[in-house]
């Protein structure tokens, strides 16, 4: 479970989370959604203490990721896998390399054969094939996407945290990657976190969608509910992506 | 203030960096290690050889020029050899790499910063100072030595070729004039110069390189930062050595 215990972080003088609370709960798929610069990325950025909290706690199961240091945060950190905005590869290793990456410098794992296996695996899991000797300036963005994201699962995380995963990608593509979040989560019985400005994407694979605005979570519920929130906010959120009819989500859920 | 916070995070990311030397001989990071040698050393050579040469030329016939008033032109051999050994060497290998690797090291981390590369590495418990800064941190105080008895040796040919050109002054001349009066600990000091260089380079460019911040514009500010800090840590450091081992 992932737990945030009034959490505020400034920056200057811009409170981005302001006393926030948060819990999310094992093999769930909880998506942030809300404007630019709300804190979805930086609420993120703190469950795998790439932020540190000016004041309040985050807690990931039994451990307070906000407060450990060394051994400790590597520990927690190893529960995670991490699908960034822009994917995050690196640019002088070819994608097998990349994906190799946190079993050769994390795991150390020598094993050149079992390397080879574990990468294709995952890649295949992701719908990626014949693309192992490829750098990532060749690849698409949905491609880039999907890399990142088979790096992110071949150490096998409890928890993946994506960052605007469908951002800058076409309709299809942007499913394609909604179907591989929701699947992951059915196979692995991973616990996932999206951060995503998408609502129809966010209605496609939640399990529970939480709005941030002005740092503050105003509304926090099950896609059903959240499309009939009375909130102002929200629905004035919804209204901006034409999701006012129930068969939108409902369309999707029926898969 | 600010000079001193950001003397004592670049000094912290050196030390962290010289921690993880003891990783350097895993497969990945003795590759690394190599290749950033071949980049720093092998791809700078064009750019030195020049410099080297001209250096040496621009020695002798200045000080030639001035000697030969007092018929001493045939001393031009130890004068450039002897400032090329203890300062010109290593100040301009060091102004070079400077300009050219430093910079360059910095635009990498910058961009890394910028696109959440160096945040992956983290995320996934890589220390980027074993990962990124010590595999440079190696082969720059390896490769700046070389690069420096490199410089030496074209800047002290280009000043006997000048000698012989320009002064009337034979090889045998320059050469016996050279080795009578320049001795060992010249050699020493500007080497240990030009290894102290090659911790200032990487040390701030990779330090302006993680400070990085607002995208592009950041990326081009660190590099920029990264060459005029560099420049004129070398010049004062270069300066102290002399101090230290002269005065």
């Amino acid at each position: 479970m992932i737990r945030f215990e009034k959490v505020t972080k400034k920056f200057g003088r811009k409170v981005v989370l302001d006393n926030v609370d948060l819990e999310i709960e094992d093999n769930e798929t909880f998506v942030i959604v809300g404007t630019s610069g709300a804190g979805k990325s930086v609420s993120l950025k703190h469950m795998v203490r790439l932020l540190t909290p000016d004041s309040g706690r985050v807690w990931i199961g039994d451990d307070v990721i906000s407060e450990a240091n060394g051994p400790d945060l590597e520990r927690i950190r190893a529960r995670f896998g991490v699908l960034f905005q822009s994917a995050a590869l690196l640019e002088w290793l070819n994608v097998k390399e990349n994906v190799a990456l946190p079993l050769r410098e994390r795991e150390a794992i020598t094993d050149e054969a079992a390397i080879d296996q574990m990468v294709n695996e995952k890649l295949q899991q992701v719908n990626l094939k014949d693309i192992n000797e490829i750098y990532p300036s060749s690849l698409s963005g949905g491609m880039r996407k999907r890399v990142g994201l088979a790096r992110a699962i071949v150490t096998k995380p409890e928890i993946i945290l994506y960052d605007e995963p469908t951002s800058g990608l076409d309709p299809v593509t942007s499913r394609t990657i909604d179907n591989l979040i929701d699947s992951l989560r059915r196979q692995l019985g991973v616990t996932s976190v999206v951060v995503t400005h998408d609502l129809h994407s966010a209605l496609a694979i939640a399990t529970r969608i939480a709005m941030l605005h002005e740092g503050k979570m105003i509304e926090i519920a099950p896609p059903a509910q959240f499309i009939e929130s009375k909130n102002e906010i929200v629905r004035s959120f919804l209204d901006a992506q034409y999701i006012t009819k129930r068969g939108s989500w409902e369309k999707v859920d029926q898969k | 203030m600010l000079i001193c916070r950001n003397s004592g995070r670049a000094l912290v990311m050196l030390f962290g960096a010289i921690a993880q030397v003891r990783y350097m001989f895993s497969r990945r990071n003795r590759d690394e290690v190599l290749y950033q040698m071949f980049v720093t050393g092998i791809k700078s050579l064009g750019v030195i050889t020049v410099v080297a040469m001209f250096t040496g030329m621009i020695l002798a016939l200045q000080t030639g020029l001035e000697l030969r008033r007092f018929g001493q032109e045939v001393n031009i051999g130890t004068a450039v050899t002897v400032v090329l050994l203890r300062e010109m060497g290593p100040f301009m290998t060091g102004l070079i790499i400077a300009a050219s690797v430093g910079s360059a090291i910095a635009a990498q981390m910058g961009t890394m910063v910028v696109s959440e590369e160096i945040a992956a590495l983290e995320v996934m418990s890589i220390n980027p100072l074993r990962f990124l800064v010590m595999p440079r941190l190696v082969a720059l105080v390896i490769m700046m030595p070389l690069l420096t008895i490199y410089t030496n040796i074209l800047g002290i040919i280009g000043g006997a070729i000048v000698g012989l050109t320009q002064l009337g002054v034979s090889f045998t001349a320059y050469f016996d004039n050279a080795a009578q009066y320049a001795h060992n600990k010249d050699l020493y000091v500007g080497l240990f110069k030009a290894m102290l260089f090659g911790f200032i380079i990487v040390t701030v460019a990779c330090h302006q390189g993680f400070s990085t911040k607002e995208g592009a514009v950041g990326v081009g500010q660190a590099t920029r930062r990264t060459v005029i800090i560099s420049f004129l840590t070398i010049l004062v450091v270069g300066y102290m050595i002399t101090r230290v081992f002269y005065a």
